[in-house]
Formats: C-alpha cells, sequence, structure tokens
C-alpha cells in the first residue's frame, strides 16, 4: 500500500475545529464535492479523522450524511476533491477501492445480510475470499466475533430467521471479521423496534472502547454523548458544525445546529 | 370455591363428518354446484370409460406385427415392435450399448436428485452430470476414440437425439444466459449494447427460421468444402435461441436483488465476479427457478422442430413409421406415445424445479 506524498500537495486549509496533524489521520477528505446530475448533494466537505477517533454525524433527513460516508468507501463516487484512507487515495482505479473496502468495514441501516447464506457464513465469505484467509482460520475468526456481539449461538441460523436486533449485530460481526481499521455506521439503529436498540449500541460501545475508528450517523444522542470524541452536524449537504461531544449538546455555536437539537432533543 | 373443568371435545354432528360432509361441502353445496358436478361426472365418465377401455383393457401389448391387434383397442405392438427405431434411430444395432450406457450414467445422475440422499452426494452426481456426462456421452455415442468405431450424426435419432438436443441446449443455454444478463446489466455501454443487440435479435426470430437458417442458409456462406455437421449447427441454433430467453428470464432475477445486498458485497471488498456468484446469482437464479424450468420444458419440447431441416428426433421417427404400409391406423398410439415420453421428462423437470426451490429455502424475507 503506498503512502501518499503529502509534500507534493498544497497546505489545504483546516477548518477551524480541526487540530489533527495531517499524517496522523488514517481518513483525509479534502474539498469534497459530490452532485447527484445536477444536485449539489456534497459542498466542499474537510475532514481530517484521527487513527481511533469515534466521530458521530448528525442532521436533519437529506443532509448528505449517508452520501458523505458511503463516499469513503466509495460505494458513492465524488466529482471533485480527495479521500485518503489509510495513506491510499479513492479514485476509479479499481484496485485502490478494493483495497481501501478491505480496511473499511461498514453497517447498513436495513443491515443488508445475505439471506441466502447461514449467519456463520456470512461472516467467513469475505476473510476467505477478499483475505484469503484459510477456512479454518476464518471459522475461528467468525465465531469470536458472534461472541462478542453475543451471538455465537445463531452461527447455524440464517438471518431471515433472526430478530432485527441480532440481525444488526451480525451485521457488525460480518464487518468485523474483515479486521478492518475503520468502521462506518449508517443509522445502524433507526430500522430497528426500540427494545433491540440497546443490544445493538451495547456492542458499538464496547467495540469503540476496543479503540477502532469509528464514523457513525445517528440520532443516538446518548451514544455520541457517550463515546464520540467528535460530532458533525451536516446540514444541505455541508458541515455545519464540528464540536466535542460537551460544547456540541451544551454549548451548539451555530443557530442551525441549536434548531435541530431542539427538534431531537424534545421528546 | 369450584374449579374450572374444560369440557371434553365432542364429535361433529353426522352431516359434518368424513366423506359426505366432503361430498356436501365441495361437490353440492349450492343448486348449481349440484348441476356443474352432475354434469361434469357425465362427461369425465362418457369420457375416460372408453378412453380405459381402448388404451388398457382391449388392446394388445405384444405381438408379432399389425395382425395381433384388435380393432377396437389399442395397437401397442406398434410401438413394442418400433421401440428401437423410436429410441435409437438409425443407430446401428450392434452399438446400441454405447446409448444404453450413457442412458443408465444419465439415470444414475438424476434419479438420486429424488432421493432421499444426502446433499453432497446429490450435489457430487449433479456435478458429473453437467461435466462428466457430456464427455462421456460425447465419446460414447459419436465414437471414433478409444477403438469405438465411429458413427456419424446423420444415423442418430430417436428420443436419444431427442434428449441430446435437449441437453446440451440446457445446458449451454443456461450460462451463456446468466453472462447475457449480467451484461445487459454492466455499466460499460458497449457490453450492454453487445448483449441486448443479441438478445433481442435472437428473440425476435422464430426457432423455424433459424434452423432453416442453420441448415439451408449458412452452407451457401461457408467457402466450399468447409461443412458442418447439421446436427451441430442444429446445436448452436437451439442454444443461442434459448440463451436469449434465458438472459431475460436471469434478468428478471438479478433486477429483484436489493440494492442492498449488492452494497454489501461491495463494502466488503468482494470483486464483481465474486460479487455475482457468492451473493447475487445464488439468490437470483433461486427467485427464477420457476422461470428456468419454464424456459428448460420449453426448449425441449422445441427440439421437434429439427424434423423439419431433416433430423429425426423422437416425433419425427415415430412420424416416419406411421406411413409404414404394414400398419394401418397406429396414428393415434404413435402420437399417444410421442405425448407420453414427452410428458414424464417435463413432469419429472418440473417436479425438480419445485423440490429445489423447497431445498433451497431460508425463510428469508427480503
Ligand atoms: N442515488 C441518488 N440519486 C439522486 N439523489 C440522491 C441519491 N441518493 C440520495 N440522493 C439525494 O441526496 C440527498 C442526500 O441524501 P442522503 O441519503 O445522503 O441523506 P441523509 O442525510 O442520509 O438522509 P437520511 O437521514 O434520510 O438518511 C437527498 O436529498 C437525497 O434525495
Ligand atoms: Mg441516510
Amino acid at each position: 500500500m503506498q503512502q501518499t506524498e503529502t509534500g507534493l500537495e498544497p497546505e489545504s486549509v483546516a477548518s477551524p475545529v480541526e487540530s489533527v496533524a495531517r499524517d496522523e489521520a488514517i481518513i483525509q477528505v479534502d474539498d469534497l464535492n459530490k452532485w447527484f446530475g445536477d444536485f449539489h448533494v456534497l459542498k466542499s466537505l474537510n475532514l481530517d479523522v484521527r487513527k481511533g477517533e469515534r466521530i458521530v454525524i448528525c442532521g436533519p433527513s437529506g443532509s448528505g450524511k449517508s452520501t458523505f460516508i458511503r463516499c469513503i468507501n466509495h460505494l458513492e463516487a465524488h466529482q471533485r476533491g480527495r479521500i485518503t484512507v489509510d495513506g491510499v487515495e479513492l479514485n476509479e482505479d479499481v484496485k485502490n477501492i478494493e483495497a481501501i473496502r478491505r480496511e473499511v468495514g461498514m453497517v447498513f441501516q436495513h443491515f443488508n445480510l445475505f439471506p441466502h447464506l447461514s449467519v456463520l457464513e456470512n461472516c467467513l465469505l469475505a476473510p476467505i475470499w477478499v483475505r484469503k484467509t484459510p477456512r479454518n482460520e476464518a471459522i475461528e475468526t467468525g465465531m469470536h466475533y458472534l461472541e462478542r456481539v453475543r451471538i455465537p449461538d445463531q452461527a447455524h441460523k440464517y438471518p431471515g430467521q433472526l430478530s432485527g436486533g441480532q440481525q444488526q449485530r451480525v451485521a457488525i460481526a460480518r464487518a468485523l471479521c474483515m479486521q478492518p481499521k475503520i468502521m462506518l455506521f449508517d443509522e445502524p439503529t433507526s430500522a430497528l423496534d426500540p427494545e433491540m436498540i440497546k443490544e445493538v449500541l451495547d456492542v458499538m460501545v464496547e467495540l469503540a472502547g476496543s479503540g477502532m475508528t469509528m464514523l457513525c450517523v445517528t440520532h443516538e444522542m446518548g451514544f455520541a454523548k457517550t463515546v464520540a470524541d467528535r460530532v458533525i452536524f451536516m446540514d444541505g449537504g455541508e458541515i455545519v458544525e464540528t464540536a466535542a461531544p460537551g460544547d456540541f449538546f451544551t454549548n451548539p455555536q451555530q443557530p442551525r445546529t441549536r434548531e435541530f437539537l431542539e427538534q431531537i432533543l424534545q421528546h | 370455591m369450584a374449579t374450572h373443568q374444560p369440557l371434553p371435545d365432542q364429535p361433529p354432528p353426522i352431516s359434518q363428518r368424513g366423506w359426505l360432509r366432503w361430498l356436501r361441502e365441495h361437490l353440492f353445496s349450492t343448486w348449481y354446484n349440484s348441476v356443474l358436478t352432475v354434469v361434469i361426472g357425465y362427461w369425465l365418465i362418457s369420457t375416460f370409460v372408453p378412453l380405459i377401455n381402448w388404451a388398457f383393457i382391449q388392446a394388445v401389448f405384444t405381438g408379432d406385427g399389425a395382425d395381433a391387434c384388435n380393432p377396437d383397442g389399442a395397437c401397442w405392438v406398434f410401438v413394442e415392435q418400433r421401440l428401437g427405431f423410436f429410441i435409437y434411430g438409425f443407430y446401428p444395432a450392434e452399438f446400441r450399448w454405447r446409448p444404453n450406457l450413457v442412458f443408465a450414467l444419465f439415470a444414475l445422475s438424476v434419479v438420486p436428485q429424488f432421493l432421499p440422499l444426502p446433499t453432497t452426494i446429490r450435489k457430487w452426481l449433479a456435478i458429473f452430470g453437467i461435466t462428466g456426462l457430456p464427455l462421456a456421452a460425447y465419446f460414447l455415442i459419436a465414437g471414433g476414440h478409444f477403438g469405438l468405431e465411429s458413427v456419424p450424426t446423420s444415423r442418430w435419432g430417436g428420443l436419444m437425439l431427442t434428449l441430446i438436443l435437449a441437453y446440451v441446449g440446457i445446458l449451454a443455454a443456461l450460462p451463456i444466459g446468466i453472462l447475457l444478463a449480467l451484461g445487459r446489466r454492466s455499466e460499460m455501454p458497449v457490453i450492454r449494447g453487445i448483449c441486448v443487440v443479441f438478445i433481442e435479435f435472437w428473440r425476435a426470430v422464430p426457432l423455424i427460421t433459424i434452423l432453416f437458417m442453420a441448415s439451408v442458409m449458412l452452407p451457401l456462406f461457408l467457402p466450399d468444402g468447409v461443412t458442418f455437421d447439421k446436427l451441430l449447427r442444429a446445436l448452436v441454433g437451439i442454444t443461442l435461441f434459448q440463451s436469449a430467453y434465458m438472459a431475460e428470464v436471469v434478468r428478471g432475477g438479478l433486477q429483484a436483488i436489493p440494492r442492498g445486498q449488492y452494497e454489501a458485497a461491495e463494502a466488503l471488498g468482494l470483486g464483481y465476479w465474486r460479487r455475482m456468484q457468492l451473493i447475487i446469482l445464488p439468490q437470483a437464479l433461486k427467485i427464477v427457478i420457476p422461470g428456468i424450468a419454464n424456459t428448460v420444458i420449453s426448449l425441449f419440447k422445441d427440439t421437434t422442430l429439427v424434423l423439419i431441416i431433416g433430423l429425426f428426433d423422437l416425433l419425427g421417427a415415430v412420424k416416419s413409421t406411421l406411413s409404414d404400409p404394414a400398419w394401418s391406423n397406429v396414428m393415434a398410439e404413435g402420437y399417444l406415445f410421442v405425448a407420453f415420453c414427452f410428458w414424464v421428462f417435463c413432469f419429472g423437470m418440473s417436479r425438480y424445479s419445485h423440490r429445489l426451490e423447497k431445498q433451497l429455502e431460508t425463510g428469508h424475507r427480503n
């Protein structure tokens, strides 16, 4: 994996709250712009994420949160700007994209488990076919992560036989089996019944405690308060505010942020 | 306080029990249902009693020739006497053990699929059926290698030829169809364009036309001296025609797979072919098993069209013997025999597809 030569690029303007040294950042996003047709969905985003940092992204529906984190593993292509993940720059080169996807796990709102494979097979697939791990070793890793998400007993069931919360935990285990350096979460709990949210959040809190670099789109403000190092508020395709959770919730700087927090916290 | 005692179950009233109840509910529930029951019952009896009488009771099954037959019953002697021709066509009698061996291997790989055997055994037999069997069949039936005398394709015929056409057609059309379906959904415009043109061309032309072109027109365009086996030409025509249909069936399945499946597979770092092989196709093909079975069954029956380019498949073989002056009035028997053979194979395929569907059910709701 090649290291990008940071010396060659002009020093970009760091956003005010960011104090991350460039070479420490595992994800570097510079001037990211994306359009869906004529619709400018991401407007000049800048973000550096340190190794082990936990970032929560929130914002109103349609503000581009999903699109943003999907750009990081190139599920969406961007049209302008640079994204560098673990020293590899994302471009249209399939080799680079696949290299980055190996290091970046993703958990989706609707789980997206493979329904024709058992829970364990879901977890084995990528290690075996992408990492070329021997099957026995992959099974060991798979069971290890299924234990960590507390469902080793469901390993031989099919996803369709599990509850939503269990499915989402399998999805987390499946991503972890690739032993990624970064985990992306796109509203992992918003498709779940209330009584299942906690079991998924517990797993995520534990994961955060293990030092995983996490980018998490969520409206679970309790989760943000306990684990996030930084909270990012997006609106209209822009990063409106970035702050440590303490400041973010008690002392938001932007009127737009305040309005949003009032709306989601009033219940 | 008295504790509650559950009431014992009691049998339903006599009118609600057994066959009497069934009759009442299903056949005589209203006056017009009763009329329909009587009319249809009369029709069934007046049709099937004479038919069974003709086909079985008055029929003659074995004998030496047309004289053995009873004019009031079916003359199955005809089928019995000509069975060799119906099964092998003009294939030399002394070499018939070769196709027989192929039939046995075919049965070995197919019959266990219907038996309650362990999945691994069935899987390996099925894999043999699509790899080893066609190879073995080629070397055995065509000959020319391993000291087996070569038998030209012009002498192949009957049920054997029907099965060869169908088997090769199905085996080749499915993978080509899958590739075409994937190509049609490709993001690369050139590949997509080629696949669309191919599919739309072959789907728009009747199979008869294709077979005619393959047998009559194609040789005109080939340089002198270059010849293609007629059977091979028919096989290529049938395969390309069916693969276009197969492609559209498979494409229906691809479209039914939610986007999230593609995305999850991509996010794990799987490459395109791995995504298709491991995630998308297993699900898409499962969804379209009924459609694939449909296409395969219609292909099986369409093979009878090779009659018009002078190949004697099962139908052709039977038809050609009907004009034999030694046998008069055996048309019904001949065609019934053909229909029965086709029905056995098509029904078998239909059952197998049902079985496969059940077996692959994992209780998911997408
Ligand atoms: N494939 C697409 N084509 C066109 N427009 C899209 C596409 N995907 C998303 N959009 C639009 O881009 C905008 C941002 O979408 P995105 O899904 O990133 O929002 P979000 O912040 O994740 O919202 P939510 O909270 O509802 O998930 C929305 O207006 C959406 O309609
Ligand atoms: Mg979203």
